[in-house]
């Protein structure tokens, strides 16, 4: 174990403390560009998926610039509050949400020892920490003064603790197997793609997919979106918000949502590891292996945000009490299930098996996703321009001069 | 760094208090709730200070949950006309005030019968050493054997921390006392929440 690159443990000097400053800021400086890419990538996802393109201008191509715009633009705008909120609420609402995001943070290693505060509970004080972003969306639903906000903050209380148990039941699967609640140990037991815990045995299989679930709805990510179900509640909780405060609680989600994908990249994927079966730190030296970590983190974290969105665009909103009967009925019954049949594996289950069992789930997975993608790759779809004259074709594609030509 | 630490100890601290006097004084539920959810961070955030992260995290987990219920049943009790406001009657102060001094005093008696800090200097205690030295590394390692050792004990393995007389703490009793007293409370709290069946009303 490399030690810790910035604030450790010691509070001994002033570098010491000059070192967590520059952690802190480190921290909340990359939740904000995490934030902003997030938000470019989701109206990006959005557009693809609906069949339009998103942002094009800000910033040339692709739009890039697009979310530095939108901020500016929340940053002038008049901050309103309501003549019936409470204004001492509707003002600390989103400060606590950003907080319980920003403060999971601290906890969660980028790369080898590139972590702001390294715990022997890290996980345990990540799922505890993160459970105070839901006090601030209930206090911005309550001290809105409207019954849109009332309704979708409460909503939001309801799935959020209810949904807390199966999250946590399923963060047990792997700490029963690597016997560590180190996060930075966690990741370092999992050197080599099928050494990933996700393969490790069927249970640890399953839970990781009813960890993303439950993860989804602990962001309130669709198709648990409920508390700000747009077609019945205006926007829900933060439908009275505006200006830099409306800001403050969208960088709250983005936030959590990158933690929540940054515990199932450690706890499931491998952490900050390659998928080589050698630690980058130990080849490459300190400072250039954990630059290759760090990257190989963010963009793993990234990509499970992008597949949130991708569910977000697909997937319709449930009922409360779909949702409440999912979480009840199903995933908490799943939990149990699986912590039960974990710790039996570990402790029944020859080594052999064990070692077998692990290549079986990664060549299975490596298979089915080879699987999907040529299938995906022969599906014919409608040859654009024909059936929708003038979405995207161009003058060359085949339809599109007949779709143009005037009716006779 | 001792006064760094100290001087971080004493915000922590104070703000703690201030916001625990907000509890009391606010008229409104909803507020007072979130003063206590300050308060209680608070006091999670001086087990961070001292090392403890356990606890910290604990406290966090237990006491925002718990907090968070009140938030609840505090939003639905006042749903109806929002932002009710409780006034306290002035005996009402006068009783709670007693009572706070009195706890106050048996708090102090307490903390400043404790060797080490105040008293003289007990060396073999773990948490007098990391107070007076403030070193949080030295206190993680303790705070992890030592939460080992309160685990094993909890599930009655032979490895508890050691008694006056050499025999080892075994939890596990009262332990199983309290998982059945909360068992009870659970299977209470459904019963009394559940929906009474209105057959006459559905049909």
């Amino acid at each position: 174990m490399g030690q810790p690159l910035f604030a450790s443990s010691g509070y001994l000097s002033w570098i010491g403390y000059l070192i967590v400053v520059i952690a802190a800021a480190l921290i909340i400086g990359f939740m904000l560009v995490s934030a902003i890419f997030s938000v470019w990538l989701e109206r990006k996802v959005a557009g693809r998926i609906q069949d339009r393109l998103g942002p094009t201008r800000v910033g040339g191509k692709f739009g890039w610039l697009q979310t530095l715009a939108d901020g500016m633009k929340l940053l002038v705008k008049e901050d309103l509050i309501p003549a019936a909120a409470d204004q001492m609420l509707f003002r600390v609402g989103p400060y606590i949400a950003l907080a319980g995001s920003f403060m999971a943070f601290i906890a969660l290693p980028f790369g080898n020892g590139v972590v702001a505060q390294e715990m022997n509970i890290g996980i345990f004080f990540m799922l505890a920490i993160m459970s105070t972003e839901v006090f601030g969306i209930i206090l911005i639903g309550y001290g809105s003064g409207s019954k849109w906000s009332l309704f979708g903050g409460m909503r939001e209380a309801a799935q959020m603790v209810s949904y807390e148990i199966p999250m946590a039941l399923c963060i047990l699967v792997p700490v029963i197997v690597t016997g560590s609640m180190n996060l930075g140990q966690v990741a370092l037991q999992q050197q080599g793609i099928w050494n990933w815990l996700v393969f490790h045995d069927p249970f640890t299989f399953a839970a990781f997919w009813t960890y993303f679930t439950c993860a989804l709805a602990s962001c309130k990510r669709a198709p648990f979106d409920l508390a700000e179900a747009e077609s019945e509640l205006v926007a829900g909780f933060h439908t009275e918000y505006s200006g830099f405060r409306w800001l403050v609680i969208f960088m709250a989600e983005y936030g959590s949502m990158f933690a929540v994908s940054g515990i199932a990249c450690i706890m499931f994927l491998g952490g900050w590891s390659l998928g080589l079966p050698w630690e980058l730190t130990d080849l490459l030296g300190m400072w250039v292996g954990n630059a290759l970590n760090v990257g190989v983190f963010i963009f793993k974290c990234w990509f499970l945000v992008f597949v949130m969105m991708w569910i977000r665009w697909t997937l319709p909103r449930l009922r409360i009490d779909q949702v409440m009967m999912m979480c009840l009925k199903y995933l908490i019954p799943i939990g149990c299930g699986l912590l039960l049949g974990v710790a039996l594996w570990m402790l029944i289950v020859p080594p052999f098996l064990q070692w077998l069992t692990k290549f079986v789930i990664f060549g299975g997975s490596i298979f089915a996703l080879l699987a999907m993608a040529k299938a995906l790759a022969s599906y014919t779809t409608s040859a654009p321009g024909t059936a929708m004259a003038g979405m995207w074709a161009t003058a060359k594609s085949p339809g599109y001069q007949a779709a143009q030509a005037p009716k006779a | 760094m001792e006064s760094m630490h100290s001087f971080l100890f004493w915000v922590i601290a104070g703000l703690t208090g201030l916001c625990a006097i907000a509890t009391v004084v606010t008229d409104n539920i909803v507020r007072a709730a979130t003063w206590l959810l300050f308060t209680l961070g608070g006091v999670s955030g001086i087990f961070f200070l001292l090392g403890a992260d356990l606890v910290g995290a604990i406290q966090l987990l237990v006491y925002v949950g718990g907090t968070l219920v009140l938030v609840i049943f505090g939003v639905m009790l006042t749903a109806q006309s929002p932002f009710l406001n409780m006034k306290t009657s002035s005996a009402e102060w006068a009783i709670s005030i007693a009572v706070g001094i009195m706890l106050l005093t048996f708090l102090c008696f307490a903390v400043f019968s404790i060797k080490g800090k105040f008293g003289p200097a007990d060396a073999q205690h773990p948490v007098a050493q990391d107070v007076r030295r403030g070193d949080a590394a030295d206190s993680d390692a303790a705070t992890s054997t030592s939460t080992m050792q309160i685990g094993q004990a909890f599930l009655g393995v032979e490895n508890g921390p050691p008694r006056g007389d050499g025999k080892r703490v075994h939890y596990l009793l009262p332990f199983e006392i309290v998982s059945i007293h909360l068992l009870v409370v659970l299977i209470g709290a459904a019963y009394l929440a559940r929906a009474k069946k209105r057959r006459e009303t559905m049909l």
